[in-house]
């Protein structure tokens, strides 16, 4: 079926509601609604989120924002405990004390801080143990609940609250781990890297196939958030098509192995374009410190190209060459 | 067992045990427009229901029927975050001060 946004928006059901605690312009709640949006209105979902915004700020008693069952989970274990739901899920299932006719489909999502960092190892196990699960992590490039400080996902020269741009350190001193690929590096049968963007077809088309793969499928979602970027709150859309459009953040998605970019830009912009309106990197356009643009132009050239080749080498008439 | 009329000063017996949360999407029930300082005003006229503005709104406020038309906004939960009215291509959502 193609993809027709008006149509998803009228039909299927809110399984996000509003009513929650997350700031204005957040770019996390509505990558997060379209997500749950690409379930079966008919299949019922398990979702559990590690201690992160879109945790503290959805579900504070008693309320929540949840259409779903919710579990809250700690900081680094979202990932093991929906692996414990879905195997719990299972055997019930086998031993027929669930109805065989509906499906319950099983989501885990969690911040950079959550994922990149804290849980890493938790999903790892998750991952690689086969669980029929769908992790997504929310990358606002920083522990932002607790007040900005750095994590993994944080950009080169970012200011943070633990890497302060200053005389002493230029923002945070290391490049950014790249989560997609260690997650490739599990062999899963689904791994892509998403944000929401003009009709959110992109994040809609991965978020069903990750949630309708058999087996364990992993989902990396850009989510700019205004209070640690430091951008104006009305700016979040433009924010996301600059992040791609400088190949920031490249969307593509690894089906068995086969990377597929699923967008290229036709003109890619200077990274400078993305950086300039968020507050986090301001030191960098100061006379002087043309070398840290320089850097991160850089690195962000070198992993495209990668990305390129890596599309490349394993696209179909290639793969049967070998 | 309800959840509905607890409030801050509800002493911790009276609590669901676990602190489980027994209605689906209940969050609807707690208002964040007073949130807002600046108010989105949507200009129908000018409007050519194109649904860009329809996914980006972080709280749900634009409402779209099953026509899969959007009418006015739900400022029970509009926070003001502007995101509607810098993605509209067509100017119909203009962004004005509160209480002006
Ligand atoms: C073991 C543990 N350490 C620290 C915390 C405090 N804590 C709660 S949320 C959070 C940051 C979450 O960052 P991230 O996962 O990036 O989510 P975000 O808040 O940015 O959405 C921290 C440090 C905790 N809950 N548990
Ligand atoms: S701090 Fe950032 S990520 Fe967290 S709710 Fe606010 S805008 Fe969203
Ligand atoms: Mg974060």
């Amino acid at each position: 079926m193609p993809y027709n946004l008006k149509e998803i928006i009228a039909e299927k059901p809110v399984r996000f509601t509003a009513g929650h605690r997350m700031c204005a312009g957040c770019g996390c709640p509505p990558a997060m609604r379209m997500i749950l949006r690409a379930l079966h209105p008919e299949d019922h979902a398990v979702v559990s989120v590690a201690t992160g915004c879109m945790e503290v700020s959805t579900f504070i008693y008693p309320y929540t924002s949840w259409t779903d069952s919710f579990i809250h989970t700690a900081f680094e274990c979202s990932a093991a405990t929906m692996s414990g739901v879905e195997a719990a899920y299972q055997s019930m299932k086998k031993q027929g004390k669930l109805p065989q006719d509906k499906n319950t489909k099983f989501l885990a999502f969690g911040g950079d801080g959550g994922t990149y960092d804290i849980g890493l190892q938790s999903l790892s196990g998750a991952m690689e143990r086969g669980h029929d699960m769908v992790y997504v992590c929310y990358d606002n490039g920083a522990y932002m609940n607790t007040g900005i400080q750095r994590s993994s996902a944080t950009p080169h020269f970012a200011d943070t609250t633990t890497s302060p741009a200053g005389k002493v350190i230029p923002g945070k001193m290391q490049p950014r781990k790249d989560l997609t690929e260690i997650l490739e590096a599990h062999h899963l049968p689904y791994v892509a890297q998403t944000i929401g963007v003009n009709n959110f077809k992109d994040l809609y088309e991965k978020a069903e196939k990750a949630i309708y793969t058999e087996g364990p499928t992993f989902l990396n979602v850009l989510a700019p958030c205004p209070r640690g970027w430091g951008y104006p709150t009305d700016m979040l859309m433009q924010i996301n098509k600059l992040a791609i459009d400088t190949c920031y953040w490249p969307l593509y998605e690894i089906e068995n192995g086969v990377y597929k970019i699923t967008y290229k830009p036709a003109k890619k912009l200077p990274i400078e374009e993305f950086l300039k309106p968020q507050k986090r990197f301001k030191h960098l356009f100061q006379p002087g410190n043309e070398w840290m643009i320089e850097a991160f132009q850089k690195e962000v050239d070198d992993r495209w190209e990668k990305l390129l080749q890596l599309e490349k080498a394993t696209s179909e008439p290639n793969a049967e060459a070998k | 067992m309800t959840e509905d009329n607890y409030n801050k000063n509800t002493p911790w017996q009276d609590l669901t045990p676990g602190g489980d949360i027994y209605t689906a999407g209940n969050a609807m029930e707690f208002k964040t427009g007073d949130w807002r300082s600046v108010r989105p005003v949507f200009l129908s006229e000018k409007c050519k229901q194109c649904g860009l503005c329809f996914p980006v709104c972080p709280d749900n406020a634009i409402p779209v029927g099953k026509d899969q038309k959007r009418t006015d906004f739900n400022y029970d939960y509009c926070k003001g975050c502007g995101v509607c009215a810098k993605t509209c291509p067509f100017g119909a959502i203009e962004m004005k001060e509160e209480g002006v």
